[in-house]
């Protein structure tokens, strides 16, 4: 009866057109995404994007209003095709009274091929402290014994939302070997996270969301290249709107009397700008933040929405 | 308290692999984490003990309501009071705060089947039910109160098995009330429910407006059941208090389902 079910799709998980509305708000708006087997995808985008909700339909928290969503070629809103998946969530609390041991042994209970319980406590950093309540761990040992009961049931599929988020920097690597040891043995992991170093660090593939819509998809290299915008700031006679339509420049802003120019590359735009002023002065470079860098695809994205 | 209650899983618990072993360690921990809480355990066995010591034996001893001595019909409702308030609060607040938390949450993404998770609810509060019966039984012995083994027994069946209908209304109330809450709208609804419904006082005794609300709330059927045991009660027919609790079972059922359902499509952001 609690049977683990055979491989029949090429896919670990996917969500097809799947849109999500809480009321007025739509935190997902037709959505295609996909998991292949054994790859790490980072689903990254801000606060508010639609990672939970796309992380919840996946776990059969809840059901899309429109699309599918199969996970293993199956609907995950059956608890018994859940039996492949591991999840870690953003939770307040489990309960405080029981031991990190008996937790492990009650999630433990729940598959059909759980890890061994040593395995767990070694891999999640537990191993000394099996017998200690939850309400007597710290932050970090709280947020391992989440991942501890994600990855007891000996998941081929592990959805981790925001893994990072409170852990120490100790916390953080010991995470980030786990995950990568995990995906070396063939699992296929979902990672949500507003860091573009966490999804560079680990993904294989990095898919950036925001208000329920994908902004762009691909390797962690060719979306930090998508982020790697630049930041120039300066004070200049040039007009603004004229500096706006140099080519590679995507926002031009002025605060006090420095202009904030963004731009996809710098050193063509900073030329133009010498071009067009040599008495520029006050001239700083540097790299614009993941923010900036969201700011600028959306700004495209809203863009393209106008334009079509 | 709670030392005395050690659970051995050496001896009990079923094999590994098997869904039996799931519903077994679920209603294990369930109860051991209630146990290892005294703010709950301590004030839902000992509350409806000390209240009977009061008002059953201290001052029961010598009135009487129609045929039987005030201190037998007293261990009866107070019996119901117990047992209630173990369902409303063990399914109540357990439901909501668990649910609040997210750790429901992080259940409900496993392949355990939610009826594991209610059945160990379920469990935990029929456990609570029976102490809280026997610990009544053995006080009203020890205070002279017996009614003979075969009431005795039919009392305490009747009053834990009566519980069901007050742990639909709990799981209800789980499904509605924020973690926050949970505890205060329960106290609410529990204690005017029973007041009304001559748990405290008999029935017999409350003012006229009170004596004619009664039978429209729940806890007056199980009082009425409970008391037949015993040779008491107002006499009506056992099948209609029966059918009362039947029906608000299915209605709490109903409602909870519904507030289950609004709660799966909210978002815990």
């Amino acid at each position: 009866m609690r049977v683990r079910h055979p491989e029949n799709s090429p896919l670990a998980a996917v969500l097809r057109n799947a849109t999500k509305r809480y009321g007025s708000i739509v935190a997902l708006d037709g959505i295609n995404l996909e998991i292949r087997k054994g790859e790490v995808l980072a689903l990254l985008g801000p606060n508010g994007a639609g990672k939970t909700t796309a992380v919840r339909l996946i776990l059969g928290l809840s059901r899309s209003d429109t699309g599918q969503v199969e996970v293993f070629g199956r609907s995950p809103l059956e608890a018994q095709h859940r039996m492949r998946t591991g999840a870690m969530m953003q939770i307040g609390k489990v309960p405080e009274t029981l031991r990190v041991a008996e937790h492990i042994d009650l999630f433990s209970s729940y598959y059909v091929d759980p890890l061994p319980r040593a395995e767990i406590m070694a891999r999640a950093g537990l191993t000394g402290i099996e017998q200690r309540k939850f309400g007597e761990l710290s932050g970090g040992q709280k947020q391992r014994l989440l991942f501890a009961l994600a990855i007891c049931g000996n998941p081929d599929l592990l959805v981790l939302d925001e893994p990072s988020a409170g852990l120490d920097v100790e916390s953080r690597r010991l995470l980030w070997d786990q995950i990568r040891r995990l995906v070396h043995e063939g699992r296929s992991i979902l990672l949500t996270t507003h860091y573009l170093e966490e999804a560079d660090a680990l993904a294989d593939r990095v898919v950036v969301i925001d208000r329920g819509k994908i902004l762009a998809e691909g390797t962690p290299a060719e979306i930090k290249k998508k982020a790697s915008g630049k930041r120039i700031r300066c004070s200049t006679l040039t007009d603004a709107g004229r500096i706006a339509g140099i080519p590679g420049v995507t926002s031009v802003e002025r605060d006090e009397d420095t202009l904030v120019i963004l731009a996809s590359a710098a050193e063509p735009v900073v030329r133009e700008l010498l071009t067009l002023d040599a008495s520029l002065t006050n001239l700083e470079v540097d790299s614009a933040g993941l923010e900036e860098a969201f700011l600028s695809l959306t700004r495209t994205n809203a863009q393209l929405e106008v334009a079509s | 308290m709670t030392s005395t209650l050690t659970i051995n899983d050496k001896i009990t618990t079923p094999p590994a692999g098997s869904g039996l072993r799931m519903y077994f360690l679920e209603a294990k921990y369930e109860l051991l984490k209630q146990l290892r809480l005294p703010a709950y355990v301590i004030p839902t066995l000992t509350f409806p003990v000390v209240f009977y010591v009061m008002f059953g034996l201290a001052f029961g001893g010598t009135q009487s309501v129609g045929s039987i001595p005030l201190s037998a019909y007293l261990l009866a409702t107070y019996g119901a009071f117990g047992v209630i308030g173990a369902s409303l609060f063990g399914f109540g607040i357990g439901v909501a705060i668990e649910r609040g938390q997210g750790w429901l949450q992080i259940k409900r993404a496993t392949p355990m089947p939610i009826g594991a998770y209610f059945s160990a609810k379920l469990a935990m509060s029929a456990l609570f039910s029976i102490a809280i019966v026997v610990l009544l039984l053995v006080v009203a012995a020890a205070g002279r109160v017996f009614l003979g083994w075969a009431p005795t027994m039919a009392l305490l069946v009747v009053l834990v098995a009566g519980s069901l209908p007050f742990c639909a209304m709990g799981l209800f109330m789980g499904y509605t009330a924020g973690p926050n809450s949970a505890p205060a709208i329960a106290n609410l609804v529990y204690l005017p429910l029973a007041f009304a419904s001559g748990l405290w006082i008999p029935v017999e005794a409350l003012p006229s407006l009170v004596k004619s609300i009664a039978p429209w709330l729940p806890p007056y059927h199980l009082a009425q059941l409970a008391l037949k045991t015993i040779g008491g009660g107002v006499g009506a027919p056992v099948w209609s208090h029966l059918l009362a609790l039947g029906g608000f079972t299915a209605l709490f059922l109903v409602l909870a389902r519904i507030a289950y359902q609004r709660d799966e499509g909210k978002t815990f952001g």
